[in-house]
């Protein structure tokens, strides 16, 4: 399809470009982008209005779960490419706690392939850092990566033991990978199922204290310092983590964090009644966490807003608090609460879309998240007035656990393009 | 005020459960203390039963062993003429088959008009009240809540406010000792007395604190039991498990009782004329000295499971009718 997507204000934060343009696409590729009305644009192109619409590159979620292969009752790869295009959501990298374990390059073609069938999004595969997710043995990292894994990561659980932890750090330089950390020391969390603080004594549930994940990224930071590894923390909660990440910035090693939209947006108040669609890990902060969080990305310390989109079946979520699965969906919800970074005075519109796009897309060596002559037309149209309210039953994809439901929100995504194509269209 | 003779009318009621104390008002407190004083009269009586709850039924569902929290419940409803079956359940997960998702439409399609539970998850009795139309009665979730305890307890100290020498509940000091932590008794102690105006005192090891106590439970806090203890009114002894001692909570039992037990040189730091509780059952020579826990004057364990009735006999009489029935 060949189109020309005319009168938007387009914004490329890679390039800085905030201005109103035309866009050509043909043949799935970006041809031009020009001042309103200036384009030379050939005969039998279609003419797409976005006036009043926010034109930028198809956003980047560098932290989902797809729960394919092993878990398709959850969700499936073509159930979660349909939440990413109706999020906006052109590229995701997924983690590999799966079943089995994303820790063999037959199983990162399986994912390729069904990626590929479903047609909705880019995937990328995020290899294991340890055989089987067990914390002991590090996987075969050089050839999960030429087979097309774009980071690894033990997600779901840290790796614990210190000296693997070095290890995978000191061998993923020889192929420049990510090693991305689910920074949590499992002794500290024990059996809590709730941040650890006022509300979770009131409520008698064990309770996980910030200091399971500020210890963690405090000891891999001197871990990196040792082996330069570049590392990234995972879907970071607490004052401290974010504190020690700052630090370590400053000292120039090569650490990067992503902050989830649920953990800067909600607080353990959330969790109150025993709410399961609030039961996430990392769990839901106080606010001064949730403060830190805020203060992270003003700061520029948090470059990355990712999701940690994780559905469960209803069947693992209308439970008790205690036994009930850790996860909440995010695709869908993902750019209306980013943007209340802006409303809120947190971001500007560029580093806010930076984070959801280039950012991500750098870290992982990626060709996403840009809008270049001659690149991949993915795309969001999205109109940044429209007020809605978020539903749970009108999600896409498999499960419905999300802890926005009910939440006002302010912009809407009205069209996804995947290399030119037409991939959902708000009706 | 207690109720003495034929029929008796009381203000209304308007919760659907009682699934903690948490939230309860001063006045919902006092009307469910004034109807459980007013109903131990039916328990001295020759024959006693009364027909209030006839053609109620009551579930008590415990998915945990339970003697006398699950008697108590069982006869205050056959005291008042309600249907009791008592149901004894593993806590069922989802690896174990039933889940209490399950559990509760089966009890649901028996349209029962109170179930009485006992879960060892915190919050397992809220979220059945999300998805049951009758009403729930939290008898203990977890280290969260456990409603009728407090109640029974407040009734317990209000019956020895002369020889505290109050009048109300308000002003009172009440040391409650042990793991906190762990004790949904605590909890609903905590939050009951904090409405009553009383000051509530948590004394225990640091380990077996809940994070942020004071602020979370509107308690002073300490680790001392001498300091702890100093002017107390009532002393409340919680019940140790002894696997505390495997989960690094704690070294021993030897030294948990040298520093937290209940003892006469302890009990010595507290008001001359304090009185000692305990919810039972009791570890002797654990977290009390079996002098302490049998002394005439000073022990008031037994009247809290005398009491334990009345307050299963006013919650669900109050939970069925509201304010509409009488006690005849």
């Amino acid at each position: 399809m060949n189109l020309h997507i005319a009168g938007g204000r387009v914004i490329d934060p890679a390039t800085g470009l905030d201005a109103t343009a035309d866009i050509l696409i043909m043949d799935g590729l970006i041809r031009a982008i020009g001042q309103p009305n200036r384009l030379d644009i050939p005969q039998g192109v279609e003419r797409m209005d976005a006036d009043g619409l926010i034109v930028a590159p198809g956003l980047v979620d560098m932290h989902v779960h797809l729960r394919e292969p092993g878990y398709e009752y959850k969700e499936t790869i073509a159930g979660g490419s349909q939440a990413a295009a109706a999020g906006g959501v052109t590229a995701m990298a997924a983690m590999p706690n799966t079943r089995p374990v994303v820790d063999d390059v037959s199983i990162v073609g399986y994912i390729l392939q069904q990626a590929q069938r479903a047609g909705l999004a880019r995937v990328y595969p995020i290899g294991a850092i340890t055989q089987g997710l067990q914390g002991e043995q590090i996987t075969e990292m050089g050839l999960l990566q030429q087979a097309g894994c774009v980071a690894f990561s033990d997600d779901g659980r840290a790796v614990m033991n210190s000296a693997v932890m070095r290890r995978a750090l000191d061998y993923s330089r020889a192929f420049d990978a990510l090693i991305i950390q689910h920074a949590e020391d499992s002794h500290l969390a024990g059996h809590g199922c709730m941040h650890e603080g006022v509300i979770s004594s009131r409520l008698g549930l064990p309770g996980i204290p910030a200091v399971a994940e500020e210890s963690l990224v405090e000891r891999d930071i001197r871990l990196v310092q040792l082996t330069g590894g570049r590392y990234h923390v995972a879907h970071i909660s607490t004052s401290g983590a974010v504190a020690a990440v700052a630090q370590a910035q400053q000292q120039g090693l090569p650490v990067s964090c992503e902050v989830a939209p649920h953990h800067f947006a909600l607080t353990d108040v959330a969790v109150a009644e025993y709410d399961t669609r609030a039961k996430m890990s990392p769990p839901l902060r106080s606010e001064p966490h949730r403060q830190a969080t805020l203060e992270g990305l003003a700061r520029g310390i948090i470059t990355v807003i990712a999701t940690d989109h994780a559905p469960h079946d209803a069947d693992s979520k209308d439970i008790e608090f205690c036994q009930a699965a850790n996860g909440v969906v995010g695709l869908e919800t993902l750019l209306p609460v980013a943007l209340e970074l802006i409303r809120d005075g947190v971001l500007d519109w560029r580093r806010c879309l930076a984070a959801m796009t280039c950012n991500p897309a750098r870290l992982l060596g990626i060709q996403s998240g840009v809008l270049a002559v001659g690149g991949a037309a993915d795309l969001v149209l999205f109109d940044p007035q429209e007020r809605w309210v978020v539903d749970a039953d009108k999600l896409h994809g498999t499960s419905r656990n999300t802890c926005f439901h009910g939440r006002q929100v302010q912009g809407r995504v009205k069209m996804t393009l995947l290399a030119g194509r037409l991939v959902y269209r708000d009706s | 005020m207690t109720y003495t003779g034929a029929a008796v009318e009381l203000p209304p009621w308007r919760r659907k459960h009682l699934l903690g104390m948490e939230g309860l008002n001063r006045e919902e407190i006092r009307l469910l203390l004034d109807t459980a004083a007013s109903l131990r009269e039916v328990n001295r009586r020759d024959i006693k039963k009364v027909p209030t709850l006839r053609g109620k039924t009551v579930i008590n569902l415990f998915f945990e062993n339970s003697t006398r929290t699950r008697t108590s419940f069982e006869l205050a409803g056959k005291r008042m003429s309600a249907d009791v079956i008592n149901i004894s359940a593993s806590a069922s997960s989802v690896t174990k088959g039933e889940t209490l998702l399950d559990t509760v439409a089966n009890l649901q399609a028996m349209n029962p008009d109170v179930v009485v539970i006992r879960h060892p998850e915190s919050g397992a009795q809220a979220f059945v009240a999300r998805h049951i139309d009758a009403s729930v009665v939290n008898a203990g979730d977890g280290r969260h809540e456990h409603p009728t305890q407090a109640l029974l307890d407040l009734l317990t100290i209000e019956d020895h406010l002369p020889q505290l020498g109050y009048g109300s509940l308000e002003g009172i000091t009440v040391a409650i000792c042990g793991d906190v932590l762990h004790s949904r008794v605590a909890r609903s102690n905590a939050f009951a007395l904090r409405t009553m105006g009383a000051h509530v005192r948590l004394v225990g090891p640091p380990t077996l604190m809940p994070a942020y106590a004071e602020e979370a439970l509107g308690a002073r806090v300490y680790h001392s039991m001498a300091a702890g203890l100093a002017g107390a009114d009532v002393v409340m002894v919680l019940r140790l498990q002894r696997e505390r001692m495997s989960s690094a909570y704690l070294p021993s039992v030897r030294e948990y009782f040298t520093f937290w037990g209940l003892d006469q040189a302890r009990l010595a730091c507290a008001a001359p004329h304090a009185i000692v509780m305990h919810p039972g059952p009791i570890n002797r020579g654990v977290e009390i000295a079996s002098d302490i826990a049998d002394h005439p004057q000073r022990s008031v364990i037994l009247n809290q499971v005398s009491n334990g009735l009345a307050v299963r006999m006013a919650v669900l009489y109050r939970l069925c009718l509201g304010g509409q029935g009488k006690v005849t």
